[in-house]
């Protein structure tokens, strides 16, 4: 059939089973925006406050389901405001098409009304980007981006379709299944997620000398440790994992990109590593013999002092992304592949082993903590797991997202939505969104933010209002930025430079000029009843936490120092 | 197990890209955004009319070259990339330069012009534009010598390099 360019997007969306799109309109998406009307029974679209809430919301669509999310937005200021949103994307790894209109090519390169060159400004921050110049190859330019977006290690593809190419008309024909796989992808055999059959063999055979000689590290070491990344998550390699920790008897450290994946409800996990890590997985780290690092990047945050990190171990590192090893950290032997081919692969070999004294040893340095009375952020943390232990909770980002990583245990991969490599504040409230969206049952996200990120994008509590998505905000108010507040605290002689946010908003008032529910609370018996009752009214609403400015993140270790020696307790 | 950075080396590396608008952008993008220093680079298309190839001369130690390699595989528009091994490759770079050539410079300028095997391409009663094609040593000896004749203007292309014998771009380095 013949169509125009924006029906052909629009059909090849649904082609892609995309349920819900992200987005907001403008002078050079209107013929998509046309076609999406016509097509409004076969695909939803939420529309923002701003385009990078909506770039976000895709994010957080991806993150929470493991499907490509897509966020449609304009020429020009749309197109600049993604930007933040695609960073965002490309450093967590996560698959997101984004779909941006550019005026018509005749106007290109004249400095036109809305122009912006936004396929140069995104390629260092997308896996790939096209700038569409032919209708005849915009059907497969879309498969191309979804493929290149979810293959691999996954990232953000942007796709930008000048405004003639989207009223020009060409033959389309529905593509399904496997025909779907662009010719890409025989042209440059990219790494697959999954290798399959044939594909398989030939991993298996080409893997085969790495996996013995992984096994052979494996059985020489008396103090494996296991090192779980972001990567766990994407491959799903969560259940691989605990069973090569169970089968080598070594404790499990986790990024903060890894958590759930490395189940907190596993006797073997220690906890989050690094800068915010806590004691046991930082000294674990630092004592262990062997690392086994798996879907991981050795992010500086993670490592501290790079030449004091790990320094007894050999380090294994398994990852898809070849460019990751020997990027930060030099190891002693790679295989580079998906995680849960590996794990299988290396489970397969590994015989059982014992090592009673160093799981005991590292357990052993897992802390309690003391109960008392003070309005806590871990108590509030606390309090919203034993309510809603699965629930899927998003961070902006600073002190509250480091207190949630800390505090909430995570039990299952996708639970924890969180800007962890590029730190973008201003990303919660647009991923809880997209998260709570990309669940079919439509259970509720909770929003774990700090008054200071959730200025940064209180907009969109607009959307979640009139769309009715159950999102929980619960907003950390300690009435400061309060990590770059620690930092002043520590490093820069309690000089509190702009930090201090005492100029409102009222967030109750904010609440109610939504149209939200808003509750205060200063105690801990007060939050578990006001988000036991939001849990249950599967509403969005807003919670706001009323805590001392100057409550710190502990553990802390000095950026740059060694991850075992700590500055703050 | 922490990455030793010393020992910079010159490595030039032979890139199969897509020919398609962008990707030069891409390539040297790449190479700025993660602090490689380019000494020389050279792009043409190739026998087949949707394949360029760019040549890149590059310092640093074998890690950063490793970085650089896998940094390449992960563009799209990456085909196939090689690093050449000095002793195994060979390498040309093209010199167009105008120096000043009265009447009384001419001869001695001839001279040179034979011992380097350049060319004479233009003459007139004032100047000269002479061209040369060799490794980077040969141009950079001619050059120095030319200063004292006066080089009015100079172009250079960058490196383009060939692996010696039948082998074509096939093999990675590193694994």
């Amino acid at each position: 059939m013949k169509l125009n360019g924006a029906a052909i997007l629009i059909e090849c969306l649904i082609e892609q089973e995309v349920g819900t799109v992200f987005g907001f309109p403008g002078g050079a998406v209107l013929p998509i925006y046309d076609e999406l009307y016509k097509r409004m029974d076969r695909i939803n679209h939420v529309l923002t406050a701003h385009e990078q809430h909506a770039g976000h919301a895709a994010d957080g669509y991806a993150r929470a389901s493991g499907k490509t999310g897509v966020c449609i937005a304009t020429s020009g200021p749309g197109a600049t405001n993604l930007v933040t949103a695609i960073a965002t994307a490309y450093m967590d790894s996560s698959p997101v098409v984004f779909v941006t209109g550019n005026v018509p090519q005749s106007l290109m390169g004249t400095d036109s009304f809305q122009e912006a060159d936004i396929s140069g400004m995104t390629m260092p921050i997308t896996k790939h980007n096209y700038l569409v110049t032919n209708v005849d190859r915009l059907a497969e330019t879309i498969r191309e981006a979804f493929y290149i977006a979810s293959t691999g290690r996954p990232g953000p593809v942007l796709i930008d379709i000048p405004k003639d190419v989207q009223l020009a008309e060409t033959e389309y024909e529905p593509l399904s299944g496997p025909a779907l796989i662009p010719l890409l992808s025989k042209k440059k055999p990219l790494a697959q997620l999954r290798p399959e059959g044939e594909a398989l063999e030939q991993y298996k055979t080409k893997a085969e000398p790495r996996l013995e000689k992984a096994s052979q590290l494996i059985a020489e070491a008396h103090r494996p440790l296991i090192y779980c990344g972001g990567g766990v998550t994407i491959s799903g390699a969560q259940n691989e994992l605990m069973a090569l920790a169970a089968r080598v008897d070594a404790p499990i450290v986790s990024t903060l990109m890894g958590l759930g994946a490395a189940s907190a409800s596993n006797d073997r996990m220690l906890g989050m590593l690094g800068m915010h890590g806590t004691h046991a997985a930082n000294i674990a780290m630092q004592r262990c013999d062997l690392l086994i690092a798996v879907g991981v990047r050795f992010s500086d945050r993670a490592l501290g002092d790079a030449s004091k990190f790990a320094p007894n171990a050999k380090v294994l590192h398994i990852d898809i992304d070849r460019a990751e090893i020997n990027k930060n950290v030099s190891t002693t032997l790679h295989i580079t592949g998906d995680a849960k081919t590996v794990l299988e692969l290396l489970l397969a070999r590994v015989a059982q082993k014992q090592h009673a004294q160093w799981m005991q040893q590292a357990r052993s340095m897992i802390e309690d903590y003391v109960n008392d009375d003070k309005f806590e952020p871990r108590k509030i943390l606390k309090a919203m797991s034993q309510i809603a232990p699965q629930m899927t909770v998003a961070t902006d980002v600073g002190q509250h997202q480091m207190w949630t990583a800390q505090h909430f245990p995570f039990i299952q991969p996708r639970q924890l939505i969180s800007s962890g490599g590029l730190g973008t504040m201003g990303f919660g409230l647009g991923a809880a969104m997209g998260a709570a969206k990309s669940d079919p049952q439509g259970k509720p996200v909770a929003l774990a933010t700090g008054d200071g990120s959730f200025r940064m994008n209180l907009t969109e509590l607009s959307t979640i209002g009139y769309y009715n998505i159950p999102v929980i905000v619960v907003i950390f108010n300690n009435g400061t930025l309060g990590m770059v507040r620690q930092w002043q605290t520590l490093f820069f002689g309690q000089r509190y430079s702009q930090t201090t946010l005492n100029r409102g908003p009222d967030f109750m008032k904010l609440a109610d000029a939504y149209g939200l529910n808003g509750t205060r609370v200063d105690n801990v018996a007060d939050f578990k009843a006001a988000f036991k009752a939001a849990y249950e009214a599967g509403k969005p609403c807003l919670i706001e936490c009323m805590l001392d400015i100057d409550e710190m993140v502990a553990p802390m270790v000095a950026p740059g120092s060694p991850i075992d020696s700590f500055c703050l307790n | 197990m922490y990455m030793n950075k010393d020992n910079a080396q010159r490595y030039t590396v032979g890139v199969l890209v897509d020919n398609e608008p962008g990707v030069l952008s891409r390539v040297s993008g790449l190479f700025f955004r993660r602090g490689f220093n380019i000494d020389s680079l050279a792009v043409g298309t190739t026998q087949d009319p949707e394949v360029s190839r760019i040549t890149i001369v590059v310092r640093g130690d074998e890690q950063k070259i490793e970085q650089l390699v896998q940094q390449l595989y992960k563009l799209i528009c990456v085909q196939k990339v090689q690093v050449m091994k000095p002793r195994n490759s060979v390498e040309r770079q093209l010199l167009l330069v105008k120096v000043k050539a009265g009447i009384t410079e001419r001869e001695g300028l001839m001279r040179l012009v034979d011992i380097f095997k350049a060319k004479v391409l233009d003459v007139t009663k004032s100047s000269m534009v002479l061209q040369i094609t060799g490794e980077n040593d040969k141009i950079e000896s001619l050059m120095s010598l030319l200063e004292d004749y006066g080089i009015l203007e100079l172009v250079r292309t960058g490196v383009v390099a060939l692996e010696r014998g039948e082998d074509v771009m096939t093999s990675d380095i590193f694994d």
